[in-house]
């Protein structure tokens, strides 16, 4: 079947309002999930989930909640890390401290304890922009370095500075074995993900990015700058905690504060500004190019039978992985989202020029 | 069609159903200045309901800061604003915007990552009262509000004749199209007191008709006053209700446009004395 609109009339807003209003989109969207919730569960190798699914589906949280505040409201944040160890250790001292703390409420929790901290040091926004609010926001990165590493209250007393989690469960299910520590992520990912892709289609949405676009018109709209600003931030520290515990409770299980250090926020904004800023795709696309990219390029050597050592692999995968960046940032800099909409703008035409 | 006595105003627009009310808006000595820069110097002047009042002068002589003291942007070190018979205290931008005051931008002002539904929608922001969770789950009040203004967005659309670019990033627009849907936004809000700051700037004289038909219409079928600033010496003189000049942040000429055509000190801002 070809991928046409022609003939799918919209006779009502409510049907023109669809997240996916072309039908080729939504049965491709059908058969992912049926793919991603059914078939991989069955056939994915133990390998496939814990270091390449399950990594993936959690950094697309992260940085899909990075997106809403670089991409749709236009603020930088350096302090991406931050927010996801706020998340975790606020999360773990729920579970620790209170008994019979349900994993979905401390994960919860956890998101809000990471909100509070995320509008704290979204303040500094009101008043700066750009490069200089990238700096203010490296100020979370540090600070909670620091607490993590130094106020043991939070480490629960740990001597060693790292703590652990076990024996999850939800609802009674365990989650200990990778699959269903990937299906529990997979979940939340995917209400998360809905549930931005809602926000940003919605009156919030479009005043983050009358904000971003054009903050006086905005704020002349009746928009107060304030209020959409911290909005933002509120949402996006949210997702970003949310992202935070699953990478501690579930990925890891056991971390200490270098699990979300300066370089994981630098990852997690170069996810965003290659996956597509202002996408929710995007989110997903930058996730997938920068996890599961170099474990590709890693496997190429082998299924062609070169005999190389890890060693030289390892290096011309960095080469091969930078150069691709750069490529890309070139062809495209509004990132893969927007090569997969003007692949797709493309196709509705194809074979046809006009 | 401007041939009538000043006093003539009032009847030549009853005919067509549009009256001139009360003073909605009244400026009492402002005086604005940046520093040691003096932008506006003691002006004086009033709106009245319905009227299409015009806001013209040379280059720099403080039209568009006249505009941003209205709409709360730039705060008078002195003067008066009465709004509605309400002395107004210091506000911002959207307080004035609650009150009902919308405006379009001399450079444009609209946001460009958006399409020009998501503009329009943007307008009526204030009119959309979801919270933030209704929003994130997108079901039953939240999904009805935004089909509700989507119906007065169409309705604005189809009165700008922009159906057919509903869907396309602003960015991609010719200038006469994005300078409607600035309109257009502006609109959305169902605003009382609408100000335009050179809608027919680098308008070609099409482009330029058509915009003086949507102001007129706009004046006349939703009964809105409008202030406008224009460059354009024929347009004013033929839309106007009453002129306002301005030279070097001062006041000096307003009235009728046959008044103000007459006037000397206008004559002479415009035009150079001769020796």
């Amino acid at each position: 079947m070809l991928y046409r609109e022609n003939g799918q009339f919209k006779t009502s807003y409510a049907a023109d309002q669809q997240i996916f209003p072309i039908t080729q989109d939504r049965l491709a969207i059908g058969l992912l999930l049926l793919v991603a919730f059914v078939v991989m569960p069955m056939a994915g190798s133990e390998y496939l989930f814990r270091a390449v699914l399950i990594p993936f589906l959690i950094l697309a949280l992260a940085a899909l909640g990075l997106n809403i505040l670089v991409g749709y409201c236009g603020q930088i944040s350096l302090g991406t890390g931050a927010f996801m160890a706020v998340g975790a250790y606020a999360a773990y001292n729920f579970l620790v401290r209170i008994d019979g703390m349900p994993l979905i409420v401390a994960m919860l929790l956890g998101g809000l304890t990471a909100t509070v901290v995320g509008v704290l040091f979204g303040i500094p926004s009101l008043r700066i922009k750009g490069l200089y609010l990238a700096v203010a926001t490296l100020a979370a990165q540090f600070f909670t370095d620091w607490a993590f590493l130094r106020i043991s209250w939070f480490t629960n007393n740990s001597t060693s500075g790292s703590v652990s989690v076990a024996g999850l469960n939800v609802f009674g299910l365990p989650i200990e074995s990778p699959v269903a520590k990937y299906l529990f992520c997979l979940t939340v990912v995917c209400v998360f993900a809905l549930a931005a892709k809602n926000l940003t289609r919605s009156a919030t949405g479009r005043q983050w990015m009358a904000i971003r676009d054009m903050d006086v018109a905005a704020a002349v709209i009746g928009i107060r700058p304030v209020y959409a600003k911290l909005t933002a931030f509120a949402v996006s520290s949210f997702i970003v905690g949310v992202a935070g515990v699953l990478w501690a409770f579930v990925h890891l299980g056991a971390w200490e504060p270098a699990a979300f250090s300066i370089d994981r926020s630098f990852q997690l904004l170069f996810m965003v500004i290659i996956g597509g800023l202002g996408s929710i795709m995007g989110a997903f696309f930058g996730a997938a190019f920068i996890v599961v990219l170099p474990i590709i390029l890693d496997q190429v050597p082998h299924w062609f039978g070169i005999p190389l050592s890890t060693a030289t692999t390892s290096h011309l995968v960095h080469m091969i992985f930078g150069a691709l960046i750069v490529f890309f940032l070139i062809a495209e800099p509004h990132g893969l989202a927007k090569l997969w909409s003007i692949g797709k703008q493309k196709m509705r035409l194809w074979p046809f020029p006009h | 069609m401007m041939n009538d006595m000043p006093q003539a105003v009032q009847e030549q627009t009853q005919g067509t159903g549009r009256r001139i009310g009360d003073v909605v808006l009244d400026l009492q000595n402002i005086s604005l200045s940046f520093g040691g820069v003096k932008a506006l110097t003691d002006i004086s002047f009033n709106v009245r309901e319905h009227e299409i009042r015009s806001i013209i002068g040379p280059n720099g002589a403080g039209k568009s800061s006249m505009l941003n003291v209205i709409n709360g942007v730039y705060h008078p070190q002195e003067g008066r604003i009465l709004f509605r018979g309400e002395e107004r205290r210091r506000m911002e931008p959207h307080m004035a915007a609650e009150q009902g005051i919308a405006r379009t931008f001399q450079n444009i002002a609209l946001f460009k990552g958006m399409s020009v539904l998501d503009n329009i929608m943007t307008g009526r922001n204030l009119k959309m009262k979801s919270g933030l969770l209704a929003n994130a789950l997108y079901w039953g009040r939240a999904q009805k509000e935004e089909i509700e203004h989507r119906v007065k967005v169409e309705e604005i659309i189809d009165f700008l004749e922009i159906q057919d670019i509903r869907k396309t990033p602003v960015g991609a627009l010719p200038y006469g199209l994005q300078k409607r849907v600035e309109l257009g936004r502006a609109l959305a809000a169902e605003p009382s007191l609408l100000l335009l700051d050179e809608p027919m700037a680098g308008m070609n004289v099409e482009e330029k008709q058509d915009m003086c038909r949507f102001i007129l219409d706009v004046n006349d079928q939703f009964g809105t006053t409008i202030v406008l600033i224009e460059h354009d010496m024929g347009v004013v003189m033929d839309i106007s209700d009453r002129v306002v000049v301005l030279d070097y942040g001062k006041k000096i000429g307003d009235g009728v446009p046959e008044e103000v055509r007459a006037n000397e000190d206008v004559i002479r801002a415009y035009l150079g004395t001769s020796h």
